[in-house]
C-alpha cells in the first residue's frame, strides 16, 4: 500500500528536506561499517561529523563536583517539581542570565549580552528556522556566502518557503566574502524582482574554519545597513577560535558603529559546538530587534529547551571559574588537534585552507582530481569513502564554487583514531602519487589493490548511474550539525 | 516593522486574546498561602501537580538514571553527543509501552512509528506541516484548547473550521455537526484535510464515546481525509469506564492495516499524565511511513533533550513504577475532581459530568446577566478581579454558548482548592441576593442573542508573560 501523495502536504511528500542528496552516501558507508579500534579496525572512520568531543571530561568533573545541579540527585531533587512544571517560554531566569554571561565570556568579554534578549530554540537548527519565519515571508530571499553549511538548505528554506541566494566566494582570496561579490549578487537578483530580506552567514565559518576579520565584518555590516536588510550571524563556533585573527562577534562591531540600524542585527548561538552538547538541544536567538525577540519567543514554544537541561546549565554556566577555565581549554585542545592534523597532512604534501577556528579543516585535493569538475570531485570522494575508508564531506555539498575541497573533522574522535585516519590518507596519497609516477615512467611497481582500482575508478565510477541515485536516509541523521 | 515577516506583525499567534488577561492579572497578584493570601488563585492552568512525590521517590531509588549512568558507568558523553532525530531507542520503546499500558494493553504501538517532538505543541504543528498546505483546513469540535489557534495555524498557514457542539447533548460530536462544518469549509473555499480531536477533551474533561469515535472514523473514511487524535490526557481518566482510544476503535472495526489507518494519527505528551511540561516531551504516532519520515526530519527543529530522554526511558521502563503511578494518579485526580465538584455544588454551580482531564467544564450560565458573550466576559472579569480566581472563559475555547468556564483542580493544594471554593460560594451568595433573575441554575434568558466570539476578544497590551500551558 503506497501512500497517496495527494493526501499529504507538499512538504511531506517532496524532497526539499534535502536528505536524498548523494552527500549522505558517506554517512551510510560509515553506519554500515563504523570504525572501532578493536572490534572493527578496518571500518570507516567518521571525519564528516563536526562534533566537539575534546572537553567532555571537564564537564563530567564539574557534574561530579556539583550534584545540586541535577534535579534528580538527592542534592537537587527538592527543585524537581518546580523545574518539571516550568514551561514558561521566557525560560528560567537563571538560565537566560547564565547563557548571556557565557556568550560574553566566549567572546573574551569583548561584548556583553542582555538576558532579556536571550530566546530559546531547538538548537541552532531551530534558531535559524525561527529567524527566517520572523524576518521573511515565503518567496523572500536571503543571501549567503558560499561555501556554507549543507543543512542550511533545509533549515532556512524547507518549511519557511524562503529562498537562498548564494554569494560566491573562491579560493583566490581564501574564500573571503567581498563587497563586490555582495553588491553584484544583490543587484543581479534584485533585478529579477525577488525580495531580498537579508544576509546570513556563519562566523566562524563552517566549512572554512576561518573567522571574519574586523574589516570584513564592518564591510558586511555597512552593506546590510546600506540596503536596510537583515544580518543573521550564526556564531555557533565562537569559542573554537584558537589563533589570530581572534574571533570578533558582530556584537562588538555594532557597538562601535553608531549609525547602524540595530533592528537589523540578529545572532544565532548554541552550546552544541563550543561545549560539545548537541544532544541537549540548546539554541539561542539573540536579536537587537524587540519585535523579533517578542515573536521569536512566542515561536520558541515549538522548541523550548527542556527545563531539566536549563536548570543544569544555569548552574554550570553560572560557575564563572569553570566557564573561564573551560573556554581556555577548548581553545587549547582544538588548536592542538588542528596542528596535529594539518601538520600530518602537510608532511604528505596536502595543504588545507589556513584556518583558525572550527572543528574541521578544508583539505585541498584539487591536484588529485582527474579534471576540475564536480563529477571528478564526487568520484574522488567515493574513493575516499569506499577505499580509504574515511567519511569526509565534499565541497559540493557545501555549495563550494570550486571542485576539489573536502571538509575533514578532527575533534570527534580520540587522538589514536585521528592518527589512523592520517595514516590512511597518507597511504592513499602516496599510493596515488606512485600511481601517477608509475604511469608517467611506465614502471612495473607492485601496487596495493585499491590503487589499481583508483586508476580505474575515475572512469568507471564517475558516470555510475547507480551511485547517483538517491539513497536511503542514514539512520544517524547527518543533517544535524555536520 | 515593514522589514519583518507577516508572522511578526499579525496576531495569528493568538496571544492577544482575553484568555491571557487572566494570566496577566494572576502574574501581578499571585496567591500565596503565607505571603499573599488575598492574591489570585490560579485555576486556569491545566497542570498535574498531584504525583511528584512518586517520581521523586523513584529518583531516590534509581541513582543511575538520575546521575546519567548506566550500570554504574557514566554515559554523560554519549548522551551529550546524541542528537539523532530518531530518538533514543530505549526511550521510544518505553514510551510505546507506556502508551499501551494506558490503553489497558488492548492495542500495540510500534516504536518505529513514533516521532518525538518538543511537546505536543510541536507535535501538532509538525503534523499540520505534513498534512496540510497553507490555506487547507482542519475541522475541530468546539470548545477546543485555545493554543490550537497558534499551534495549528500560525506558521503553517492552515485554517481551523469549527464543528459546533452544544450543551444539549453534553457537547458530543454529531453527524450533522460534522457535515455542517465540512460544508462550511467548502463555502469558504477551504480544502478540508482532516479532523482534529482532543480525547479526552480539553476543556470538557470528557472522553469521546465509542459512538463518536466510530462516527469520526466513518466520516474520515468517506471523505478520504485525516484524523488526528490528541490523546495528551489519556492517562488522566479516573472514571469507571476505561479510556477508549481511536486505536481501539480501529482495532474493533478491523481497520488496523487498512488505508484508513494510515490517515489516523495520534499525538501524545508527558506534560499532563506525568506532570512534566517543562521537559518538553511530545510524540506523533502514525501508521503512514511518509508522515513518520517527514515528521522525523522536521523534529530536528525541536528534538527532546537527550538528558531528558535518558531519564524518562529509565523511569518508564520500570513497569512497577508505571503501573503504580497510573493507578495513584487516577485515584488522586478522582478525589480532587470530586472536591471541586462538591465545592461548586455548594455554591449552586454545576458542571459537565466528566471523568478525565485536570479540569471541569463549569456551567455558570445562570450567573450571567444576559445570555451573551459580553455578559460572559463581564462575569469572568468579576471572577478574576473580585473573586480572585483565574479561570478560563468558554469564549476563549471557541464555545458557541456563553456561560461555560474551564476550572482546573490539579495544580494547587487541597487547601487552596477549598479556599477557592469558599470564595466562589461567597460571591455567588452575595450575587444571588442582588439578582433579580430566578435562582434556578438551569433557567436561561429567553432573548438569545448570538454573537461571534471575535466581537468580544479584546486586545490588551500584552507583555508576553504567557506560559505555554493547556
Amino acid at each position: 500500500m503506497s501512500t497517496d501523495k495527494n493526501l499529504l502536504s507538499k512538504l511531506a511528500a517532496g524532497d526539499k528536506h534535502g536528505e536524498d542528496s548523494p552527500y549522505f552516501d558517506g554517512w551510510k558507508a560509515y553506519d554500515n561499517n563504523p570504525f572501532h579500534p578493536t572490534h572493527n579496525p578496518q571500518g570507516v572512520i567518521q571525519m564528516g561529523l563536526a562534533e566537539n568531543q575534546l572537553c567532555s571530561d571537564l564537564i563530567k568533573e564539574w557534574i561530579k563536583a556539583n550534584p545540586h545541579a541535577s534535579i534528580c540527585t538527592a542534592d537537587g531533587v527538592d527543585s524537581f517539581s518546580d523545574i518539571a512544571v516550568f514551561q514558561d517560554y521566557h525560560g528560567l531566569k537563571q538560565f537566560r542570565q547564565a547563557i548571556a554571561a557565557f556568550m560574553g565570556r566566549a567572546r573574551g568579554g569583548r561584548a556583553s549580552f542582555e538576558a532579556e534578549r536571550v530566546v530559546m530554540s531547538g538548537g541552532a537548527t531551530g534558531a535559524n528556522e525561527t529567524l527566517m519565519f520572523c524576518l521573511a515571508d515565503p518567496g523572500d530571499a536571503f543571501l549567503i556566502p558560499t561555501p556554507y553549511y549543507a543543512a542550511f538548505d533545509r533549515d532556512l528554506r524547507w518549511r519557511t518557503g524562503v529562498k537562498i541566494i548564494p554569494v560566491e566566494c573562491n579560493s583566490s582570496n581564501n574564500f573571503q566574502v567581498t563587497k563586490q561579490a555582495l553588491e553584484s549578487t544583490y543587484l543581479k537578483f534584485q533585478e529579477t524582482g525577488i525580495k531580498i530580506k537579508g544576509l546570513i552567514l556563519a562566523n566562524p565559518s563552517n566549512p572554512l574554519g576561518t573567522t571574519l576579520d574586523r574589516e570584513t565584518l564592518e564591510t558586511i555590516v555597512s552593506f546590510i545597513n546600506d540596503k536596510q536588510i537583515h544580518l543573521v550571524c550564526d556564531e555557533i563556533y565562537a569559542a573554537t577560535a584558537f589563533a589570530e585573527p581572534r574571533f570578533t562577534s558582530v556584537a562588538e562591531i555594532i557597538r562601535d558603529m553608531d549609525h547602524v540600524n540595530r533592528d537589523l542585527i540578529h545572532i544565532v548561538y548554541s552550546l552544541s559546538k563550543d561545549m560539545g552538547l548537541p544532544g541537549f538541544r540548546v539554541g539561542v536567538v539573540y536579536s537587537y530587534n524587540d519585535a523579533v525577540v517578542s515573536c521569536a519567543r512566542r515561536m520558541s514554544s515549538f522548541g523550548l529547551v527542556s527545563s531539566q537541561t536549563q536548570s543544569f546549565l544555569a548552574a554550570m554556566l553560572s560557575d564563572q571559574r569553570f566557564v573561564d577555565s573551560f573556554l581556555v581549554e577548548v581553545s587549547k585542545r582544538v588548536a592542538k588537534r588542528h596542528r596535529m592534523f594539518t601538520e600530518g597532512l602537510k608532511e604528505m604534501g596536502i595543504s588545507c585552507l589556513r584556518s583558525n577556528a572550527g572543528l574541521f579543516v578544508l583539505m585541498d585535493l584539487r591536484q588529485m582530481l582527474k579534471d576540475q569538475t564536480f563529477e571528478s570531485e564526487m568520484a574522488l570522494w567515493r574513493v575516499i569513502i569506499n577505499k580509504v575508508k574515511i567519511n569526509v564531506s565534499p565541497g559540493s555539498s557545501f555549495h563550494c564554487s570550486e571542485p576539489g575541497w573536502f571538509r575533514v573533522c578532527f575533534a570527534n574522535m580520540d587522538e589514536d583514531t585521528l592518527r589512523i585516519g592520517l595514516e590512511r590518507i597518507k597511504d592513499f596519497v602516496l599510493g596515488e602519487r606512485d600511481n601517477k609516477n608509475c604511469n608517467n615512467k611506465k614502471e612495473n611497481k607492485k601496487r596495493k589493490s585499491f590503487q589499481k582500482n583508483l586508476k580505474l575508478s575515475f572512469s568507471s565510477m564517475m558516470y555510475d548511474e547507480h551511485v547517483r541515485s538517491p539513497r536511503l536516509m542514514s539512520p544517524h541523521s547527518p543533517l544535524l550539525r555536520t | 516593522m515593514k522589514h519583518l515577516s507577516t508572522k511578526v506583525t499579525s496576531n495569528a499567534h493568538g496571544q492577544d486574546s482575553s484568555y491571557f488577561l487572566g494570566w496577566e492579572e494572576y502574574e501581578k497578584n499571585p496567591y500565596d498561602e503565607i505571603k499573599n493570601p488575598n492574591g489570585i488563585i490560579q485555576m486556569g492552568l491545566a497542570e498535574n501537580q498531584l504525583c511528584f512525590d512518586l517520581i521523586e521517590t523513584w529518583l531516590a531509588k534509581n541513582p543511575d538514571a538520575a546521575g546519567l549512568k548506566k550500570d554504574g558507568h557514566s554515559i554523560f558523553k554519549e548522551l551529550a553527543l546524541f542528537q539523532d532525530y530518531h530518538g533514543l531507542p530505549e526511550f521510544k520503546k518505553a514510551l510505546a509501552e507506556f502508551m499501551e499500558e494506558i490503553r489497558g494493553n488492548r492495542v500495540t504501538f510500534d516504536p518505529r512509528k513514533i516521532v518525538l517532538a518538543a511537546g505536543s505543541t510541536s507535535a501538532n504543528e509538525t503534523l499540520m506541516f505534513c498534512l496540510a498546505e497553507p490555506g487547507d483546513a482542519f475541522l475541530l469540535p468546539t470548545p477546543y484548547y485555545p493554543g490550537f489557534d497558534r499551534d495549528l495555524k500560525w506558521r503553517t498557514g492552515a485554517e481551523i473550521v469549527p464543528i459546533h457542539c452544544s450543551s444539549s447533548n453534553g457537547f458530543q460530536i454529531t453527524e450533522s455537526a460534522l457535515q455542517q462544518a465540512y460544508q462550511q469549509a467548502q463555502k469558504l473555499d477551504l480544502k478540508v484535510k482532516g479532523v482534529l480531536v482532543t480525547n479526552p477533551s480539553n476543556p470538557l474533561g470528557t472522553m469521546l464515546t465509542r459512538k463518536e469515535l466510530n462516527l469520526l472514523v466513518d466520516f474520515i473514511t468517506s471523505k478520504n481525509i485525516h484524523l488526528i487524535s490528541d490523546e495528551i490526557y489519556s492517562g488522566t481518566v479516573f472514571g469507571f469506564e476505561h479510556f477508549v482510544s481511536v486505536m481501539d476503535v480501529l482495532k474493533d472495526k478491523k481497520l488496523e492495516n487498512s488505508e484508513v489507518s494510515k490517515r489516523v494519527h495520534v499525538v501524545y505528551s508527558l506534560s499532563k499524565d506525568l506532570g512534566l511540561p517543562g521537559f518538553r516531551v511530545g510524540a506523533i504516532y502514525s501508521n503512514d511511513e511518509m508522515v513518520v519520515s517527514a515528521a522525523t526530519k522536521m523534529s530536528s527543529f525541536g528534538l527532546v533533550s537527550s538528558q531528558t530522554q535518558y531519564l524518562l526511558s529509565a523511569l518508564l521502563s520500570d513497569k512497577k513504577f508505571t503501573s503504580t503511578y497510573l493507578d495513584e494518579n487516577q485515584k488522586r485526580l478522582k478525589i480532587r475532581q470530586k472536591q471541586l465538584v462538591s465545592g461548586l455544588e455548594a455554591a449552586g454551580v454545576t458542571c459537565l459530568k466528566s471523568n478525565a482531564g485536570l479540569f471541569c467544564w463549569v456551567d455558570m450560565r445562570h450567573l450571567l446577566d444576559t445570555n451573551t458573550f459580553e455578559a460572559e466576559l463581564e462575569l469572568w472579569k468579576k471572577i478574576v478581579y473580585e473573586v480572585k480566581l483565574n479561570i478560563s472563559p468558554g469564549s476563549s475555547c471557541h464555545c458557541t454558548e456563553p456561560g461555560w468556564f474551564r476550572v482546573c483542580f490539579a495544580n494547587m493544594s487541597e487547601d487552596t482548592l477549598d479556599l477557592a471554593m469558599e470564595r466562589l460560594k461567597e460571591y455567588v451568595e452575595s450575587t444571588d441576593s442582588r439578582r433579580v433573575i430566578s435562582k434556578s441554575s438551569h433557567e436561561r434568558i429567553k432573548s438569545l442573542r448570538k454573537r461571534t466570539v471575535s466581537n468580544w476578544v479584546f486586545r490588551v497590551s500584552w507583555t508576553d508573560r504567557v506560559p505555554d500551558e493547556r
